[in-house]
């Protein structure tokens, strides 16, 4: 089956994640069985499924921090061997390093890279400026909200060009105003130059909201992908109007159909774990 | 007036003043001995008479060389040791029960050793500071590389870093902070080292004229000693406090404000 998916950005085939048993006695765990995920050219596609369900190792997979035990990952094509150098990585949790200041952090991949200090701190502080932190360069993680901090992250990550964006809910942990200024902020980063997505929520409606694209998973062990929805919303959109239109009820409840008999075997699990 | 954080110091500086009183009281009544316990008008004078005649200089030079030398050499081997054993799991599996032996074994005790290899001059007096600085040290940086962020790990690495670029950018600054928390303790162990050294065998330092005098049950003098490597260690704890606050500005302090 490989042929058709050589025109895809990413294609993560027949992908099983087993982790091994732990010292402690515990049985191997299959987090992922025999799932298969393609994301096109310029496509935003959403990930959604319940908490626990193995939708982090799945992007850890897809950048390559992770060997998947069976299954290949296809890059533009190419066998995906070590690091996904195409792609971009938007951690769940805090990633910034915490004794660089915010214009450091955002400059660390061009210096990586071996751009100049000076070339690099100028795109940086563009970058600051492009998600509204300009004359915040100095301060350091420690001194950032939580927003601000998401934000410096989103600049390191973007500052690099990446073909691939792998995003893990990204915004989880935000209040929701700042949360949909900052959908809103990344669909224009996005309309700029249609990079390939792969977003990680939990949250349906964020998902509908910003995709082309939604895949529900099943609840864990062995989660594999139980539905997959085109969303045929107009762009560009406005993540907070968007939810009110008669389109977006209407994918909502079908997805949401899918999706809530999953939603509580996930609630089941988590009680019994 | 009760002590409240702004008079805190007059406080604790009359709590200074009223041990000496005491003390001269109880030796000058000989309610204790003042030949086991000195006299603390004779050891405040033998104090001021090592400065005024500038005795003193050559001894506490001395001592304050062999501190910094081994604070320098025990802290670069910590750190170089440290990060080598963190980052090379078979190394660190075939050497732990030698390092937990060393770490374990009071390493005082190599001091008539480090003397028959290194004479009686400053050189087995770093020595013994660098055993004791070294581990303070070493296990500090080990445990800053096993702390490091497996995110802010992966993080570096998505963003193109190489195993070099990892290790200046993400071991290092953070073995470092790890080594900053430890400051304290390295320096005062280094100063220990130079002095107890001094104490077992030597011909200056101030180790040297407390070994000296108490030869000759000169007690003031061995409390004159003592008063003038107390305010030293105290004043090497001020300059560490100093220098954390500058290199560490990126460690969140807790209810840290912006001052206007
Ligand atoms: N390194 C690991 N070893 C063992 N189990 C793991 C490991 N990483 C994740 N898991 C398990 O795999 C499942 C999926 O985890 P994860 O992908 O983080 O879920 P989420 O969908 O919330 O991102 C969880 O049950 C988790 O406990
Ligand atoms: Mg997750």
């Amino acid at each position: 089956m490989s042929p058709p998916n050589n025109g895809a950005a990413l294609a993560l085939e027949n992908i099983t994640v087993t982790f091994a048993a732990r010292s402690d006695g515990a049985p191997p765990y299959t987090a992922v069985r025999d799932t298969t995920l393609v994301i096109g050219r310029g496509e935003f596609v959403s990930v959604v499924g319940p908490t626990g369900c193995g939708k982090s190792t799945l992007l850890n997979v897809a950048a390559g921090l992770l060997t998947p035990s069976g299954g290949r990952v296809l890059v533009f094509g190419g066998n995906l061997s070590g690091l996904n150098r195409c792609a971009g990585y938007l951690f769940q949790a805090d990633a910034l390093l915490p004794w660089l200041s915010a214009l450091d952090n955002v400059a660390l991949g061009l210096v990586y890279r071996g751009t100049p200090r000076p070339e690099a701190h100028e795109r940086a502080r563009e970058w600051l400026a492009r998600v509204g932190l300009s004359g915040h360069g100095h301060r350091y993680p420690h001194q950032l909200s939580g927003g601000m901090k998401k934000r410096v992250a989103l600049a390191q990550t973007l500052i690099m060009d990446p073909q691939i964006l792998l995003m893990d809910e990204p915004f989880s942990a935000l209040d929701i105003q700042t949360r949909q200024l900052m959908e809103n902020e990344l669909l224009d980063l996005w309309s700029a130059d249609r990079k390939s997505v792969i977003f990680i929520t939990h949250d349906l409606e964020e998902a509908i909201s910003l995709s082309d694209r939604v895949v529900v998973l099943s609840a864990g062990p062995a989660t594999h992908p139980i539905g997959e929805y085109p969303i045929d919303l107009p762009r560009p959109r406005d993540v907070a109007e968007i939810r009110l239109t008669p389109r977006f009820v209407e994918l909502h409840r079908d997805i949401w159909h899918t999706m809530k008999d999953e939603v509580m075997k996930g609630y089941v699990q988590s009680q019994k774990a | 007036m009760k002590p409240n954080a702004n008079n805190l110091w007059l406080y604790q500086i009359l709590l200074l003043v009223a041990v000496f009183v005491a003390w001269h009281v109880l030796t000058a009544t000989e309610i204790l001995p003042p030949f086991f316990f000195g006299k603390p008008l004779t050891v405040l004078e033998k104090t001021w008479e090592w400065f005024a005649s500038g005795k003193i200089y050559m001894h506490l030079g001395i001592t304050l060389v062999e501190t910094a030398l081994a604070f320098i050499i025990g802290t670069a081997l910590g750190l170089g040791i440290g990060l080598w054993l963190a980052l090379s799991p078979l190394w660190s599996a075939l050497l732990d029960p030698y390092i937990k032996a060393m770490n374990s074994m009071p390493r005082v005790i190599l001091a008539p050793i480090f003397a028959v290899w290194f004479g009686l001059g400053i050189l087995s007096k770093v020595a013994l500071g660098v055993t004791l600085v070294f581990f303070i040290v070493f296990f500090n940086v080990y445990q800053g590389v096993k702390e490091v962020s497996p995110v802010v790990l992966n993080n570096a690495r998505m963003l193109g870093a190489s195993s070099r670029q990892l290790l200046r950018t993400v071991y290092l600054p953070s073995a470092t902070s790890w080594v900053f928390s430890s400051l304290h303790t390295s320096v005062g162990m280094a100063f220990v080292g130079a002095v107890v050294g001094e104490y077992l065998g030597s011909a200056a330092g101030v180790g040297y004229l407390i070994l000296q005098a108490e030869s000759v049950f000169d007690i003031n003098t061995v409390f004159a000693g003592i008063l003038v490597l107390t305010a030293f260690a105290l004043a090497l704890d001020g300059l560490v406090t100093f220098a954390e606050k500058r290199l560490l500005v990126w460690r969140p302090a807790q209810g840290e404000t912006e001052p206007l």
